[in-house]
């Protein structure tokens, strides 16, 4: 099969690559582009573990197709950290202890950024809801749910702005 | 030092990686030259398998070999095993039918092994699937535990009539019903635990490599135990060296007990990478984990308890039919027997209590340890009819808990089921688990919910566990294959840092970290410069793995035996630095010193000395690095007390936890954080069981219904509350830090909690699980119906 070239942005820097045309975005940032944090953990968009955004918007790499990453601006996981710098979310993940396994945290990252550029002050009702489509075996989702409300404050508070 | 020792809330070392995408899980991994390996299953629960065709799947675009249970047999490759021995009540042995890798002449249940390809991408292996030609002669099948044994069900297997692999018996049910006879009231019920598919998020995945030149093998795998895999894979399964086979489990998803077992998938790719010369592949879809990663639960059971006239429990009765599948997993023979009618007199002292356990085979997935593995099944039982009790005596939930509770002075306590428990504070958790559940505020809050036309309602949960799986003696005796000891081994470098290998596995509990703080905190070293390593045979010294909330009760207590041979040798070399007897060096907190002098060596210190050994004391072998195995003396027993508060709204069905509370006694806690973490999850498994989820198969086609997210339902953000979560410590007395285990605890007491509450906020008796709001509105209307 003759494969598609696609020219995209991810986390700011300028790709391009060659993908079949029923490939999933999901797997050329695995399999193409070595970008191995977003995980696969159903492959039918029910668990949120491949979450990424593209051109802002929240998706499930699983249901988009690599080819329709053209002329686009994908974020990943990857991309949250500015060098050694974490980003607050991720801090405070860390600080509560919001992950255990780790195979949904980036999903849940990507996620609960998407929910405070929106939202800056999203209730516990609304993170909730909003992180519903992310799926997670350990936690019970309690400290994740504190997790997200520590850093929407202090990122409301301006001290580590995203 | 005391933000990071035993007891503190130390961040978790293991996380930054995972927060940056930086983890490494077997799918992550990609190997030089690899191919891919896909299975073709059976879409029949029950089939005689009359011919497989591999012709055009074999000349298809990119395949490199299919295989068939045929090639399997011609290699004379082993079948998967069962590696415990339950004897049933007449002292035989259970029936162990032939579980092949890749199914041979017939299969047993959909998701069944019938063939794999491999082939050079995915895409290609999959195509080629669909060309085999499988003649199936399709037999009726049985799904229903319940009618396993019934003479109309088919037969899975040569020399097992009416499917039963064990009539097991513990107790004297003669003398039961004497004493069930002449008690003041009986207590009688039926219940089903429901079954469950573990679903860990990452799903499993094997890569098998073979390498010529040395002769040797690697296997990644999303392993819990990689030293017992290597053991199964080498001794059992394909006959090859163990000295020649490197199992690598990494960074694991999640396991839940589903990746303590030997599957086909990994034997396959190990033994097919050997065959075409080139590594394996192979990583689960989500739908073939629903279809055969080994499930949980599915226990149909009948009990009866006795009581006197002031509600103190005389008898217990039990009979349950238990699932095994339809073939034997790895330890699946000791679940509904060893780990829980053993547990059936939970924390009360019912003098005595007989179990009977039949386990048959269905036409389903195999059944085995799902996170609790016997204990959660135990605890719905006791604390189900125990609540059942309460109703028929007009006694309030917590005083008839109370009266019956082992009391603090009657420790060590052997109950009537073999077990003798160690410590514990039953009614002190009660207490605290009331004040955090403010069960004197329940009355007004039923009342006020009731005017807004709700349903409120409590439930409590006393649960008792026997985790840090255990002696070996005894585990030996009681039929296991392995022995349940841990190890570990402390290799401190010359800078002063360390390393600590452990046998466990971590696959979420956070081990980098807490094995850190007990070994931190007794050789005074800041976590920072501790790395906990485990998962590589090649690496760690031979362990058991981690299951059973066993890791830091039997794998922590190694590490703290090592880390006494590292401070007993480091006597010896201050001693000879210091110009004294070893007898007169004291150790605290990583100094060594000169008792009653300021003449000290600082570990660091020593370690230098230990391998810079210039002046050194003549006798002693240079290098501070030392391994322990620990082999515990009893089981741990963590116990505590949940309550749970619902409301339901009778118009839609739906059931809304307003309050969890649970007070928990894990004895010595080493990082409340990692604990209140294990807790919380082990409550949403357990909530996940009792409100959402539940394995159906259809009954007739056996085929399953509920097999993707979108029809079997996993608790999610919005479907769990927050948790308040108290602790009390009554410390393990037999180990050397004194911890129970937390890692099960709350996927074992939440399922009854939550059914008590239900059944007590409708005013039923009984209703099985999950409680869906389809089933509660059901139930709500079928009532008004009456």
């Amino acid at each position: 099969m003759a494969g598609t070239h696609v020219k995209t942005t991810i986390n700011g820097d300028s790709v391009e690559y060659v993908c079949e045309a029923d490939e999933t975005l999901l797997d050329v940032l695995r399999n193409r582009l070595a970008l191995t944090g977003a995980k696969e953990g159903c492959g039918t968009g029910d668990c949120g573990a491949c979450s990424v955004t593209v051109d802002g918007r929240l998706v499930c790499s699983c249901l988009v197709l690599g080819v329709e990453a053209e002329g686009r601006n994908v974020a990943t996981i990857e991309g949250l950290a500015q060098g050694e710098h974490l980003h607050p979310l991720q801090r405070k993940f860390l600080e509560h202890a919001a992950l255990q396994c780790g195979i949904c945290t980036p999903g849940f990252l990507v996620a609960a950024k998407a929910l405070l550029e929106k939202n800056p002050d999203p209730s516990e009702h609304e993170i909730r809801f909003w992180l519903a489509g992310n799926l997670c075996r350990c936690t019970g989702y309690d400290k994740i749910v504190r997790a997200v409300q520590d850093a929407a404050a202090e990122m409301r508070g301006g001290r580590h702005a995203a | 030092m005391a933000d990071s020792g035993i007891g503190a809330r130390a961040l978790r070392k293991e996380d930054h990686r995972f927060l940056t995408g930086q983890g490494h899980y077997t799918d992550d991994i990609n190997v030089h030259g690899q191919l891919y390996a896909y299975f073709l299953r059976s879409p029949h629960a029950h089939a005689a398998i009359r011919k497989v065709d591999t012709g055009a799947a074999s000349k298809s675009t990119g395949v490199v070999a299919v295989f068939t249970g045929a090639d399997v047999a011609a290699d004379k490759i082993g079948g998967l095993i069962c590696g415990w021995t339950v004897t049933d009540r007449h002292g035989k042995p259970h029936k162990a039918p032939p579980h092949p890798i890749l199914a041979h002449e017939k299969v047993r249940y959909v998701g069944d092994h019938v063939a794999v390809v491999i082939a050079d991408t995915l895409t290609n292996a999959k195509d080629a699937a669909e060309k085999i030609e499988v003649d199936y002669d399709v037999l009726p099948a049985v799904v229903d535990v319940a009618k396993a044994m019934d003479a109309k069900a088919p037969q899975l297997h040569a020399d097992t009539p009416q499917n039963l692999c064990y009539d097991w018996l513990l107790g004297d049910p003669a003398q039961v019903d004497a004493a069930l006879a002449k008690s003041h009231h009986v207590a009688k019920l039926d219940l089903v635990n429901n079954r469950l598919i573990p679903n860990a998020m990452e799903p499993r995945a094997a890569i098998g490599e073979y390498d010529g030149g040395t002769d040797s093998y690697t296997c990644h795998s999303t392993s819990q135990n990689p030293h017992v895999l290597r053991l199964i894979l080498c001794a059992f399964i394909l006959g090859i060296p163990e000295h020649r086979v490197r199992v690598i489990a990494p960074d694991v998803g999640g396991g839940f007990g589903s990746k303590i077992f030997c599957y086909a998938e990994e034997v396959v790719c190990l033994w097919a990478a050997k065959k075409v010369r080139r590594p394996v592949k192979w990583t689960a879809e989500r739908s073939e984990s629903f279809l055969s990663d080994a499930h949980g639960r599915d226990h149909v059971t009948h009990v009866e308890l006795g009581m006197d006239k002031d509600g103190k429990f005389t008898a217990m009765k039990v009979e349950t039919l238990a699932a095994m599948g339809a073939y034997l997993s790895t330890f699946a023979t000791c679940v509904p027997t060893y780990l829980y009618a053993t547990l059936l007199a939970g924390q009360y002292t019912t003098p005595i209590i007989s179990a009977n356990v039949k386990a048959v085979f269905t036409n389903t997935a195999p059944v085995d340890a799902y996170r609790g593995a016997g204990r959660p099944e135990a605890t719905y039982v006791v604390e189900r009819i125990v609540e059942v009790a309460a109703r028929e005596m007009k006694m309030d939930p917590a005083e008839i808990r109370r009266r019956n509770f082992v009391k603090p002075d009657q420790f060590p306590y052997q109950t009537p089921v073999a077990l003798q428990y160690d410590s514990g504070n039953y009614a002190k958790a009660l207490d605290d688990a009331m004040k955090l559940a403010d069960y004197a505020g329940f009355a007004s809050r039923k009342a006020e919910a009731a005017k807004r036309g709700k349903h409120r309602g409590i439930g409590f949960s006393a649960y008792i566990e026997a985790c840090g799986i255990a002696p070996s003696a005894v585990v030996g005796s009681l039929g296991a294959g392995v022995g349940l000891w841990e190890s570990a081994q402390i290799r401190f470098n010359p800078t002063g840092t360390a390393q600590v290998l452990t046998g466990s596995h971590s696959h979420g509990q956070g081990h980098e970290t807490t094995l850190a703080q007990v070994v931190g905190d007794m050789l005074g070293l800041p976590i920072e410069n501790i790395t906990v390593v485990h998962g590589d045979t090649s690496q760690v010294p031979f362990g058991m793995g981690t299951y059973g909330s066993r890791s830091l009760a039997v794998g922590g207590s190694a590490a703290a035996k090592a880390a006494d041979k590292i401070i007993a040798k480091g006597k010896k070399i201050a001693a000879h630095l210091l110009e004294a007897s070893v007898d007169d060096i004291t150790y605290a907190k990583g100094t060594f010193r000169v008792a009653g002098t300021d003449k000290t060596k600082s570990i660091g210190e020593i370690a230098f000395a230990a391998y810079v050994p210039h002046n050194y004391p003549k006798d002693l072998e240079p290098g501070l690095d030392e391994t322990a195995f620990y082999d515990p003396a009893n089981f741990t027993y963590p116990a505590g007390v949940h309550i749970c508060e619902v409301e339901i709204d009778p118009d839609t069905g739906v059931t809304k936890i307003v309050n969890w509370a649970a007070v928990d006694d894990f004895g010595k806690v080493v990082n409340p954080m990692v604990v209140e973490g294990q807790v919380h999850g082990g409550i949403a498994q357990g909530i996940g069981q009792g409100l959402l989820e539940g394995c159906v198969y259809d009954k007739e086609t056996g085929q399953l219904l509920t097999g993707s997210f979108m029809d079997y339902c996993m608790p999610r953000a919005d479907d769990l509350p927050s948790f308040k979560v108290g602790m009390i410590e009554t410390p393990c007395p037999h180990n050397p830090l004194g911890v129970k285990g937390c890692g099960e605890a709350g996927a074992i007491a939440a399922p009854p909690a939550l059914v008590n509450a239900v059944t007590d906020a409708l005013g039923i008796r009984h209703m099985e699980m999950p409680l869906t709001s389809e089933r509660v509105w059901r139930t709500i209307h079928k009532m008004a119906a009456e």
